[in-house]
């Protein structure tokens, strides 16, 4: 079995995509990754360095090409049910209301329809979407209907939330707002975290863990701890710690030219 | 009170303005250069026949069985166009088995086929039904094809990473997808279901608006055979509004370009 605690467990992972004249593409190579339960681990790596990939698969949508995956010591082959997943976009059904997206897991899984809606407009309320359960997505702005997603996977209470890049298409502003707003709602639930993200300063404010990925092929170039206090805020970027951390993975990134993107 | 005035002038007065001037022209132009009212009759002598054509009880009845000839079948061929693009969609071997043929169908002038139905059908409304339902079959089939297999891959990760199964991803996400493609359809089919419903009345049937227009034909009647296009434009406004209003009140969601079907 896997170690105390240790809940997702990627162990020497490969994955090759077959491109359309027939050759293979390596996309991710020897790649391997613990994440303590309720642990909150970050992603960090520019475009294209198969970070996505990796989460792809451990939410089950893809399979290894080579190497294991394990959530709680079972090989992961199939989506699970015990993951929550954020895209990039909302990813929002526009003809359902807010409260009907939200309920969207629900609905799958066939919960019990009163304490599921229940459990819905409690979870619109924790993201702060407190009465905008009868709005249709589109009459909300970007950042309110990523609120929406965030609580759409939590729904089915998930022990594993997986993020790729949530706040990647959001303003600066309203980004750090919801950097902040994630760290309260998972102190509040208490989820094991994977994020995906382009920005340090992203991850050094919300992770236990940093995982640095290298490009083409995708591999981890170093994890690194942060020993930060929590709980977090806004003043945190001014922690020695993180400043100090900030410039090592900065290096990192400084190295390729591809990390002017970053 | 002025105001609304203006509002209401300023909104149905050119195309009143436009109605009257054509309406004008067409009732005394004619007359002007000696064209036969018997070829071309005026608007006035449009109206009297219509009056007289609803007065001997011809148009009601024939008004209806049209319109429930053209509304049946094409509810009828919508419904199995759905169905046939949901299983050629879902299952790559029905796919493969079908679609060749749907396609050199497709290429087919349906309305050929309008006097093998009448034979094998007969002449009541049935085969009326039949002929547009297969007509108004395909634009609903190669949209709702096109409709199911266009949908951000994304909308069905969020699916597939809840290990939903195919009908659910089906129920809850690809079928209110395909609605702006499926009502795009529907939009065709309409208007061409009622010409099918003409086609097979034209050819051997003993009620309904296209058997009153061929027997007007046959007396050299032209002024009642104005007066039934007339009727036949109503009779296709109002089952054209009728599926424009079921797609603003289900398509409601959709951004105007894809509302308007654009495929």
């Amino acid at each position: 079995m896997t170690p105390t605690g240790m809940l997702i467990d990627v162990r020497q992972v490969r994955k090759q995509f077959r491109s359309r004249s027939g050759t293979y593409m390596e996309a991710l190579v020897n790649t391997s990754l613990s994440v303590d339960a309720k642990q909150f681990v970050c992603i960090v790596g520019p475009s294209g360095c198969g970070k996505s990939t990796l989460l792809r698969m451990i939410a089950g949508l893809e399979t290894a090409s080579a190497g294991a995956i394990n959530i709680d010591g079972v090989s992961v082959t199939s989506p699970r049910r015990d993951i929550g997943l954020v895209f990039q976009s909302p990813v929002m059904l526009p003809w359902r209301t807010i409260l009907k997206n939200v309920l969207v897991p629900a609905e799958v899984l066939k919960l019990e329809p009163v304490a599921a809606k229940r459990r819905a407009l409690e979870l619109l309320t924790l993201v702060g979407l407190d009465g905008f359960g009868d709005r249709y997505p589109d009459e909300l702005s970007g950042g309110m209907r990523q609120r929406a997603a965030i609580a759409r996977a939590l729904m089915h209470d998930p022990k594993i939330l997986l993020m790729d890049e949530p706040f990647g298409a959001l303003d600066a502003l309203t980004r750090e707002a919801m950097n902040l707003e994630l760290l309260r709602i998972w102190q509040a639930s208490t989820k094991t975290v994977i994020l995906v993200t382009h920005s340090i300063e992203e991850a050094l404010l919300l992770s236990d863990k940093v995982a640095v990925f290298a490009p083409r092929p995708g591999f981890v170039r170093e994890v690194i701890d942060v020993p930060i206090e929590r709980p977090r805020s806004a003043a945190t970027r001014s922690d020695p710690i993180f400043i100090q951390l900030a410039k090592r993975l900065r290096g990192h990134f400084e190295a390729a030219p591809v990390a002017a993107t970053a | 009170m002025q105001n609304r005035l203006s509002a209401l002038l300023d909104r149905y007065g050119p195309p009143l303005l436009g109605g009257v001037v054509i309406l004008a022209v067409w009732q005394f132009v004619p007359t002007l250069f000696g064209v036969s009212k018997l070829l071309l009759p005026t608007p006035s002598s449009v109206i009297g026949s219509l009056w007289l054509l609803f007065d001997r009880g011809l148009l009601v009845e024939n008004f209806v069985i049209t319109l429930v000839e053209a509304l049946v079948g094409f509810a009828a061929g919508s419904v199995s166009a759905i169905f046939i693009a949901f299983l050629v969609t879902r299952s790559l071997l029905v796919e493969r088995m079908l679609m060749p043929y749907l396609v050199g169908f497709q290429a087919l002038p349906k309305v050929a086929l309008a006097p093998l139905i009448v034979v094998w059908v007969g002449i009541g409304v049935e085969s009326k039904i039949l002929i547009a339902a297969i007509i108004s079959f395909f634009p609903v089939l190669i949209n709702a094809i096109v409709g199911f297999s266009t949908v951000e891959t994304e909308k069905l990760d969020l699916m597939r990473s809840l290990a939903a199964s195919r009908w659910q991803q089906f129920r809850i996400v690809i079928f209110p997808n395909s609605l702006p493609f499926i009502f795009a359809g529907l939009n065709v089919g309409i208007v061409l279901s009622i010409t099918g419903a003409l086609v097979g009345e034209f050819i051997g049937a003993d009620r309904g608006l296209g058997n009153l227009l061929l027997q007007l034909n046959l007396n050299m009647d032209i002024s009642g055979m104005f007066a039934v296009l007339l009727v036949l434009a109503v009779l296709g406004i109002i089952l054209y509004g009728l599926v424009r209003f079921l797609h603003v009140h289900f398509v409601f969601w959709a951004k105007p370009d894809i509302r308007s079907g654009s495929n």
